[in-house]
């Protein structure tokens, strides 16, 4: 029988650990994703070649045996040792970002070559158009994707109880080898991950709509301020007597 | 007949320096010659309306200046500067960024699509560039900004976003931001061509008027004859890449001299 206390003592320090590991990775990928997807469009030819190679490299590696590789492999190889949950935060963040970065690469490319050009004639700088132009229009699209690899993300992050982080689904099977309580510990195991994942997505709604608001997209906004064509022309008018 | 060249330098005022100069430039896009050697030069506070059929150079004129695109081949010169290249050791190099981003501050643009930035609330699509490119303190650029945009009739619309405005209204908002910045030459390419035809009339009264209140010098390339009629003090009709013929516009729109002229302003006018 599953007690109260299996439940306090193991399963809650298990959510914990998977919310830690979850955002920890997110954290990272987000940042090898914005790195990544940039560069795939860099002006060099050598910097969008490297970046390509990543993208390709770690797209392709399997984030498990790429945590063992580190927690169990990389020790032996070069005498240094990670913290496994350090490991297992950088082989989830390391391959969600390069599926990231795909995501940041199309989002940029789909901004209109129009307002690189808008940007141009106005002097801003490269950087200054990335951050104040393309980015903010981007960042709306990249909202929906990125939910998806964060749920993906956080039901991956079950891999990290393969090498000793006593995550949620660690402590899931803890709880069964001492109590063989299989069905009710998985069916609860089956549960965490769907409540944690529809609040991920709730959450991500929330600030997709923000994020649509402030390029103008909000459709509440839109429907409350309609054109105004009819009003043309008088605003011209009064501009040639305000002078 | 005089040249090209020649004809912008004698209708240039007695202070009126040349303030834009092509030489030579060649453009291609693939195997097509969009630009073929083309000379001409514009002098300080003139306006030049560029027309002629579609395809025959004059948007990549505009594109050139505002280093949108590069020519293939020869030079063109804003205030004295290479806009593209740079003078080292004698000899003319592709000039970097820092370079053409220091020159094109003396050019603003504004496009047949508007390209107003979306994320930007109307006031500051036109405040931006001033505070983070020229550097100028927010309250400055602000104040700036809301005498521009009362200048082109849109005081009301200060907090909208420009999905909220119409075609016409987005466009003065275009002209405001580019002249926030100050600009030496403002380029006008077919401001009007992606307006409805109710909205183009607001869109060339405030262009008028800044045209006849102000010592701007612009390029435009427009299909509103009667506009280019009103405000320029110099046409150049382009076909294929060259100057087909060049004059002031009572000139060019009664009694042009070319053939090719003729045909085209009969299927405009």
């Amino acid at each position: 029988m599953m007690t109260e206390g299996m439940f306090t003592n193991y399963f809650l320090p298990g959510i914990w650990i998977t919310i830690q590991v979850t955002l920890y990775s997110a954290a990272l990928g987000l940042v090898v994703a914005f790195a990544i997807g940039r560069l795939r469009a860099s002006r060099l030819w050598i910097v969008r070649f490297l970046a390509g190679c990543y993208f390709e490299i770690f797209r392709g590696l399997s984030a498990l045996i790429l945590m063992f590789w580190l927690v169990f492999a990389l020790p032996v190889m070069f005498r240094w040792q990670l913290v496994p949950l350090w490991a297992a935060v950088l082989a989830l963040g390391l391959t969600y970002g390069a599926y990231g970065s795909e995501v940041v690469r199309g989002a940029l490319a789909a901004v209109p070559a129009a307002q690189r050009e808008a940007g141009i004639a106005l002097g801003f700088t490269r950087f200054q158009r990335l951050r104040r132009i393309e980015l903010p229009q981007a960042w709306p699209e990249m909202l929906p994707p990125f939910n998806n690899l964060l749920i993906e993300l956080l039901k991956g992050s079950a891999l990290v109880s393969t090498v000793t982080v006593a995550d949620m689904t660690f402590a899931g099977n803890l709880v069964r080898l001492g109590s063989n309580e299989s069905a009710p510990i998985y069916t609860l195991l089956l549960v965490l991950y769907f409540v944690m994942a529809f609040l991920l997505t709730r959450g991500m709604r929330l600030l997709e709509r923000r994020a649509k608001a402030n390029v103008g997209q909000g459709r509440l906004r839109a429907s409350l301020a309609p054109r105004e064509e009819a009003g043309e022309g008088h605003g011209a008018l009064t501009a040639g007597g305000a002078r | 007949m005089p040249s090209p060249a020649e004809f912008a330098k004698s209708t240039s005022r007695a202070n009126g320096s040349e303030l834009v100069r092509f030489e030579k430039v060649t453009k291609r896009y693939g195997d097509v010659t969009v630009l073929d050697e083309l000379d001409f030069s514009v002098s300080t506070g003139k306006h030049v309306t560029l027309i002629g059929p579609s395809g025959s150079g004059k948007t990549t004129i505009l594109r050139l200046l505002m280093t949108l695109v590069r020519p293939d081949e020869g030079t063109i010169r804003v205030d004295g500067d290479y806009l593209t290249h740079e003078e080292r050791g004698g000899r003319l190099i592709k000039a970097g960024e820092k370079h053409v981003r220091e020159v094109r501050k003396k050019i603003g643009m504004v496009f047949q699509q508007f390209n107003l930035f979306p994320n930007m609330r109307v006031l500051r699509n036109v405040m931006e560039a001033p505070v983070h490119v020229l550097g100028l303190p927010k309250d400055e650029a602000e104040q700036r900004a809301r005498e521009l945009i009362e200048l082109v009739g849109l005081t009301e619309h200060l907090d909208k976003y420009p999905t909220q405005l119409s075609g016409g209204q987005q466009q003065r908002v275009a002209i405001a931001r580019a002249l926030a910045m100050r600009p030496q030459v403002l380029l006008l390419d077919e401001v009007t061509s992606a307006l409805d035809p109710e909205l183009v009339q607001g869109v060339l009264d405030v262009l008028r008027d800044i045209a006849h209140s102000t010592d701007i010098t612009m390029l435009v390339v427009t299909h509103e004859m009667s506009f280019a009629r009103d405000i320029s003090d110099a046409v150049l009709m382009f076909d294929k890449g060259k100057i087909v013929e060049s004059g002031p516009p009572d000139k060019i729109f009664s009694e042009p001299e070319h053939q090719r002229t003729r045909d085209f302003l009969s299927t405009v006018l």
